[in-house]
């Protein structure tokens, strides 16, 4: 319980005096790169692969001659925008970006780089952890949204080459009982993911105490943890949002 | 001028620092010594407030720092210079981002002012050729005088070193000493250093304080030290093979 409520005083924190607008707005650009930009080729090779193994492997299970083709691609199109994009890329990104959040600020805070922040008056919480939040909020959804697209590229790929389903029932059943709600579904999940994921990280390796062992803990921690969240709030956020 | 009064500090109740009291001077350079675990550091981050004392307080000129508010806190943090041990230089800045660093954060001055100010800090510890490199491109005495310079560049009025030429060789410890020295006079800083190197004390050493087990045993110039009668303080100088040639 003590962690917990460390947590929301480390989520007051971020928010408390902060610095000028300026230094802020360079900082969440230099995160959305480092965050958003730099997980573009992961994701793409997660996400295509994906999609290539859903379409192969619902098209072997479905073998009625009842059910049109066409519903492989229906299939891989509602895992893909429900569950597929912005839960597996999530958790593909709480490892990338989560121990890198982890570990980048254990070794500010064990070689002192955070203490020197803070005598030179500035919220060290606030300035180092703030644009990595916010620019996970934002880079997330956009990084789930191209996920979501190369999941069904990738379906499309795989089916059509090995002949499982054809270009044209493909389209057809991608196009099938299409309901644009799920895209905005698809879009909060990440939205909440991305500062689940920035700020357990975040708080996992603000706090990191001693040398190279724990930060390599802090790291392996917040991997965890994150992951654990994410898929607590994938829960919840069906059962509220569906 | 720094007054301490009264700095007591516990960690899971073992007494770290016992009730200490000093003054440090204006345009001095102030000496804490003592072997590893006396709780040296303890006290440098106490005055600096990343540790907040138990019981006790720090004046800074007068201003109580702990029962100050936070825009008084504020400014007296921004009269301070800190060079921590290891540099604590930020890895994805260059040498000369980081000496501008404070600069961009707690100032308005034009991109001319702040790089004005940055190269003549970086030529008066000597780096203006490593302006450019990398914290990792660099030595660790260079490290440091990267620190010194990031420490001076707001012209404070309190400069705390911890352990300043800790991992150098004996040269670049000098060197390092003498910078410090040389910028305490230079711009009339009061300077505090923590340190366990006993070319530092016979050195530099203007105002000395002897911490052991938390306590302070000794305090006073550094002519004086030799002289000193307090054992533990004896035990700490003399287990210097030279300083115990010199007592004889």
């Amino acid at each position: 319980m003590s962690v917990i409520g460390k947590y929301f005083i480390f989520l007051g924190m971020l928010f408390g005096k902060g610095e000028k607008l300026s230094v802020y707005w360079r900082r969440l650009m230099e995160e959305c790169v480092g965050i958003g930009v730099s997980s573009v080729f992961i994701v793409a090779i997660v996400s295509t692969f994906i999609g290539a193994v859903s379409c192969i492997q619902t098209a072997y299970n479905l073998v009625s001659p009842i059910i049109p083709i066409s519903t492989v691609a229906l299939i891989v199109r509602d895992m893909s925008i429900l569950e597929l994009a912005p839960t597996i890329t999530c958790i593909v990104l709480a490892g990338k970006v989560g121990s890198n959040i982890a570990s980048e600020l254990g070794t500010m805070r064990i070689t002192e780089q955070v203490d020197a922040l803070e005598v030179m008056g500035i919220n060290s919480a606030s300035y180092l952890v703030l644009p990595k939040v916010l620019a996970a909020m934002l880079t997330f959804p956009m990084l789930v949204i191209f996920a979501g697209f190369l999941n069904i590229f990738g379906g499309y790929m795989a089916g059509t080459l090995t002949g499982v389903i054809t270009e044209r029932d493909y389209l057809n059943g991608i196009r099938d009982s299409f309901v644009p709600y799920n895209i905005f579904f698809m879009c909060v999940k990440p939205f909440v993911f991305g500062f689940l994921i920035a700020t357990i990280s975040s708080f996992k390796g603000y706090f990191t105490q001693g040398g190279a062992l724990e930060v390599g803990k802090a790291s392996t921690g917040a991997v965890t943890n994150s992951c654990i969240s994410v898929l607590v709030a994938d829960y919840l956020l069906a059962q509220l949002l569906l | 001028m720094i007054e301490i009064n009264n700095i007591s500090k516990s960690f899971n109740g073992k007494e770290v620092l016992k009730g200490i009291t000093s003054t440090f001077k204006k345009g001095e350079t102030n000496l804490i010594i003592g072997g590893s675990g006396t709780g040296k550091s303890v006290l440098l981050k106490c005055m600096i407030g990343l540790v907040k004392p138990d019981k006790g307080n720090v004046l800074y000129n007068g201003r109580d720092f702990y029962n100050s508010d936070k825009e008084v806190q504020q400014s007296i943090r921004r009269e301070m210079g800190v060079l921590f041990q290891g540099g604590a230089l930020f890895d994805s800045k260059t040498v000369e981002e980081n000496v501008r660093f404070p600069l961009d954060m707690l100032t308005d001055q034009s991109v001319q002012e702040k790089q004005d100010r940055v190269a003549f800090c970086l030529q008066r510890v000597g780096l203006e050729a490593a302006a450019k490199r990398m914290p990792s491109e660099i030595s660790g005495g260079m490290k440091k005088r990267v620190g010194i310079a990031r420490a001076i560049v707001m012209n404070p009025m309190y400069l705390f070193c911890d352990e300043p030429n800790s991992g150098l060789d004996p040269l670049t410890s000098v060197k390092i000493d003498e910078l410090i020295a040389e910028i305490t006079e230079e711009y009339q800083i009061t300077t505090i250093i923590i340190t366990h190197d006993m070319n530092s004390v016979m050195e530099i050493g203007q105002n000395i304080m002897f911490l052991y087990q938390g306590d302070k045993l000794w305090e006073g110039i550094s002519s004086d030290i030799i002289k000193t009668d307090v054992p533990e303080l004896k035990e700490f100088l003399f287990s210097n093979k030279l300083l115990r040639e010199m007592e004889r």
